[in-house]
């Protein structure tokens, strides 16, 4: 049977384990470094489709498309998770192993952490020989007051926090145990060794960085739990009654009720939108009246990276566009519709299209418009176009079609589109189908006695979004704490002096040497500070390398 | 074309040319150093029979003789003044204490320029000169020098002149011929606090990382270098796995004999790219608080997001491969190289092609 690598130990003959032995080698292998390491580069990897391939929770309709679009391999791409890669069954393995694995890191790496916090400073090892970098110094006073300058330059602190950030000193006296041990007449040689141990603080961050690691996690879920968010679209002057059936979408997490939303109400007093001579936008300002059962009416003002606080929720403001008001008055004289559409804007020169529905016709069949709304039109050789986002000469080119809108049927239907399956186009003298521009205050009469149209006025509407997630401070606390605890971790210097004065010497030759990682460049000038103070030598300059 | 922008750009162009000139002198610098290191082991060997050692297998003496070497070719004094390799290292050193002082005062200059550069740049568009992928480029790349000044300050890292050169030579020739944008306002979404927060801090990261990459690059160059050569069946896998194969033979790359030893590289890259690490987590933080502003949620996986986290996860699994068996010193390397790799991704490939909210980076 082959042996089984794990980290340092190697283990023979596995199968023969038993199940218990089996769970134990199989959870030291989860705890391990390097099943981190795999499974962090894993995750790396894992996410990476999620960038390249249309996404559902982030493009359904381009997901849709693709699956459409490539018949073959987009039905297997989907049923492997490739086009939700985050909620995929794997991406979701990788990432529950990686954080039992750092549970299964964190509990005994604290709790030795702790015993070595509480255990005494460790003795100089009995030979320097073999740590790099090492020194010696001479000098001419004894080795109790070499060792004691070298103990006041290091400036160990008191307290907790002076062992947690600075230097802790240890100092034995005891028989030398490197070299001659006897003098010439046959004594015992005695010397002073003094160890100089700092970086708790260290391991310390470490441990906070990896347990923020798992709160930032706890912190997510409950988010995803208890978090609920919704879409509405509000035309300037009209107001807007906190609802979950108000919304245009809603959804929540599982641990929301949507019968818990507090009825506030919002109204849109008016929308700002300021563009550049270009047409690029440069400042979006909703101005609102909130009112909150029980409480005063107050004015509020939200921009793109300024929500609207309320009942524990935010709402953004998320985009705008025109929603033109017209009046419809159908071929007996009666006003079959009335009021404000939503147009929603297509390109940068805000080209806006919607739908007009009138089912309420008082003859005949019903009447639906399909627009298209050029807020500042110009002619040219190819047709109309916008040349710029602000209503400088708004026009809208309607087709109209008569039949059943389908309304009736009870199939939930897209306010912004027509369903042209029972609708046929109304055509004009020349038999092409009826196309007809409106500039604003202007009114169309509709061939074959169908009415007429009028285009009253043109106000903006301000597309709003509802979010509640109460874990966010928790989350940002937690983040905090990680970024905090990271810093530390791979800033703070970890390293071990050793320093060994021999007594009853005329000079003192006082050997030293020093324990550190490779990385920390301050360790060789640390030492010579030490040494130098023995002697009261000027210590050499703090150059750090080579 | 108004005065401003003229400004910024001919200050640009001035420091893309002194880079190139100070990449080259850093270049020559380096060969004569290790020409002349070459020169100092020939020397010992004639000196002393038995200690010869020949440079390409003995890192550990190799690098003893660079110190002494590049201590001296630094304040202009003669490397080796053993006989017989006197005369032509004298004029050697000569050379390479010109060569650097050339490298040293163009890259100063080019700095100056570069800075005045981006400021122009910011003072005509008003606003944070990071905005998009242009202003990103030339900001980045002035974090890299001036990182690279920074450090050069406390620690002799001539011999990562040429490459930190070379790198913001590229990016500035590639910004101002490919990626050139006339500036323009800001879109609303990225008017915010948090834009100057989270690009700026992201910018610096990335100068770091790009200064730690050079350095690791270096590392990986001299190591391969040094490695005893061996009989390898499978070159491609074994090259990531047996630290015996030679993919860089022992006599070409010279230069690479003036640069210090892969241990004290990978040491010097571990602390660059410690910082950049946890200024890229400080950047994905700001990133999140910025989005959860700007777009009602802090965390939507769009493409940048997913690189952000990519990039983090990458050098997050190299600081721990450093502490694993097996892994540190030349495998660390390699994931840290991949880190850097999808920092240059990041930048091009996900602003260029995929879709996603973050993609006004473009215009
Ligand atoms: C959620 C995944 C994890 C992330 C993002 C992560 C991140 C990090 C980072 C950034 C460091 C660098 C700090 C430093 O070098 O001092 C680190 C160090 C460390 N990690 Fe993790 N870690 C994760 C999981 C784990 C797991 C599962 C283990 C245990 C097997 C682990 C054990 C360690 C150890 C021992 C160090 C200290 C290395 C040293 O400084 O000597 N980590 N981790």
């Amino acid at each position: 049977m082959a042996r089984v690598k794990i980290d340092n130990y190697a283990v023979a003959d596995a199968p023969r384990l038993g199940v218990r032995g089996w769970l134990r080698w199989i959870w030291r292998q989860v705890t391990s470094m390097r099943i981190a390491l795999i499974l962090l580069l894993l995750l790396a990897l894992a996410a990476i489709p999620g960038s390249v391939l249309p996404q559902w929770p982030q493009q359904p309709g381009e997901t849709k498309a693709f699956i459409d679009n490539n018949a073959v391999i987009g039905p297997v791409l989907d049923k492997l998770g490739f086009l939700d890669v985050f909620g995929s069954a794997w991406f979701t393995a990788i990432y529950v192993l990686l954080f039992a694995s750092l549970i299964g890191c964190i509990i005994p790496r604290a709790l030795a952490h702790y015993k070595a916090m509480r255990a005494p400073v460790p003795a100089v090892p009995s030979s320097l020989a073999r740590y790099e970098p090492s020194g010696r110094e001479e000098t001419d006073v004894d080795a109790a007051t070499a060792i004691e300058r070298a103990r006041k330059e290091l400036r160990p602190r008191a307290g907790w926090l002076g062992a947690l950030t600075g230097y802790r000193i240890r100092i034995d006296e005891r028989a030398v145990k490197d070299g001659a041990v006897k003098t010439n007449d046959g004594k015992e040689r005695r010397e002073l060794a003094m160890t100089a141990d700092m970086g708790h603080i260290r391991e310390l961050g470490n441990l906070i960085f990896h347990i923020s690691l798992v709160f930032v996690l706890i912190a997510v879920g409950a988010g995803t739990l208890l978090t609920y968010r919704g879409q509405a679209i509000i035309v300037e002057g009209r107001t807007f009654t906190n609802a979950a059936v108000a919304y245009d979408t809603f959804s929540n997490g599982s641990g929301f009720d949507p019968a818990d939303l507090q009825p506030f109400t919002v109204k849109l007093d008016g929308l700002d939108a300021v563009f550049e001579d270009n047409g690029r936008p440069k400042e979006f300002t909703a101005h609102v009246t909130l009112q909150e059962p029980g409480e005063d009416a107050v004015q509020k003002d939200v921009q793109v990276n300024r929500p609207l606080q309320v009942d524990g929720a935010k709402m953004y403001l998320q985009g705008n566009g025109y929603a033109p008001v017209f009046t419809y008055t159908d071929g007996d004289g009666n006003v079959a519709f009335e009021g404000p559409v939503v147009f929603l804007p297509q390109d940068q020169v805000y080209t806006s299209t919607g739908v007009v529905k009138v089912p309420d016709v008082t003859s005949g069949e019903q009447i639906g418009l399909k627009g298209t709304l050029l807020p500042t039109e110009v002619t040219k050789p190819g047709g109309s176009v916008s040349i710029h986002p602000d209503p400088g000469n708004p026009v809208i080119y309607f087709t109209a079609y008569t039949g059943d809108l389908g309304l009736d049927d009870g199939v939930p239907q897209n306010a912004y589109q027509l369903d042209e399956s029972e609708l046929s186009p109304v055509r004009g003298d020349d038999g092409q189908p009826f196309v007809f521009g409106i500039t604003l205050g202007d009114t169309v009469t509709l061939p074959d006695g169908l009415g007429t149209i009028s285009f009253d006025a043109l106000p903006r509407f301000a597309a709003m979004d509802l979010r509640a997630d109460p874990s966010l401070p928790w989350l940002l606390a937690a983040s905090i704490s990680m970024l905090v605890g990271l810093a530390i971790s791979l800033f703070a210097t970890r390293r071990r002096m050793w320093l060994v004065a021999p007594m009853d010497t005329t000079t003192t030759v006082v050997e030293a040497a020093a324990l550190a990682p490779s990385h920390d460049g301050g360790v060789e000038a640390a030492l010579d500070r030490a040494l130098a103070a023995t002697s009261g030598r000027v210590p050499d300059a703090d150059e750090e390398d080579e | 074309m108004n005065n401003l922008q003229q400004l910024s750009a001919m200050a640009l162009w001035g420091a893309c040319v002194l880079y190139a000139i100070a990449m080259v002198a850093y270049a020559i610098r380096l060969s004569r150093v290790a020409e002349l290191k070459g020169a100092a082991a020939a020397a010992n060997k004639t000196a002393e029979p038995e200690a010869a050692v020949s440079v390409g297998s003995a890192p550990a003496q190799a690098s003893a003789a660079s110190a002494t070497v590049s201590a001296n070719a630094g304040t202009g004094k003669t490397g080796a003044s053993t006989p017989g390799a006197g005369a032509s290292a004298g004029s050697r050193d000569q050379k390479a204490a010109k060569a650097l002082g050339i490298a040293r005062a163009a890259t100063l200059v080019g700095a100056v320029l570069h800075a005045v550069g981006v400021t122009a740049r910011g003072i005509e568009a008003e606003h944070v000169p990071w905005s998009t992928m242009y202003e990103y480029t030339i900001s980045g790349s002035l974090v890299a020098v001036v990182v690279f000044l920074i450090v050069q300050r406390k620690r002799d890292i001539t011999y990562m002149g040429a490459g930190v050169t070379g790198l913001a030579t590229i990016a500035l020739g590639l910004g101002l011929t490919v990626l050139y944008q006339d500036a323009t306002g800001l879109q609303p979404a990225l008017q915010s606090f948090w834009l100057v927060i989270h690009v700026s801090i992201a910018t610096i990261a990335t100068g770091i990382f790009g200064v730690g990459f050079i350095a690791t690059a270096l590392q990986l160059m001299r190591d391969y270098r040094d490695s005893e050569p061996r009989q390898v069946t499978n070159r491609f896998l074994k090259a990531f796995h047996d630290p015996g194969v030679r993919v860089i033979k022992g006599k070409t790359f010279r230069f690479l004999e003036a640069v210090p030893s892969p241990k004290k590289l990978e040491a010097l890259a571990f602390r660059l790219n410690a910082v950049g690490f946890v200024l890229w987590t400080f950047t994905v933080m700001a990133g999140a608080i910025w989005a959860e502003h700007a777009w009602g949620r802090y965390w939507g996986w769009d493409p940048k997001e997913i690189w952000s986290f990519v990039i983090w996860v990458i050098y997050a699994a190299y600081l721990h491969a450093r502490t694993t068996q097996g892994w540190a010193g030349r495998r660390s390397a390699w994931v840290s190289i991949v880190g850097f790799a999808a920092i240059i991704m990041n930048f091009t490939v996900v602003n260029l092609v995929f879709q996603g909210l973050h993609s006004y980076a473009k215009a």
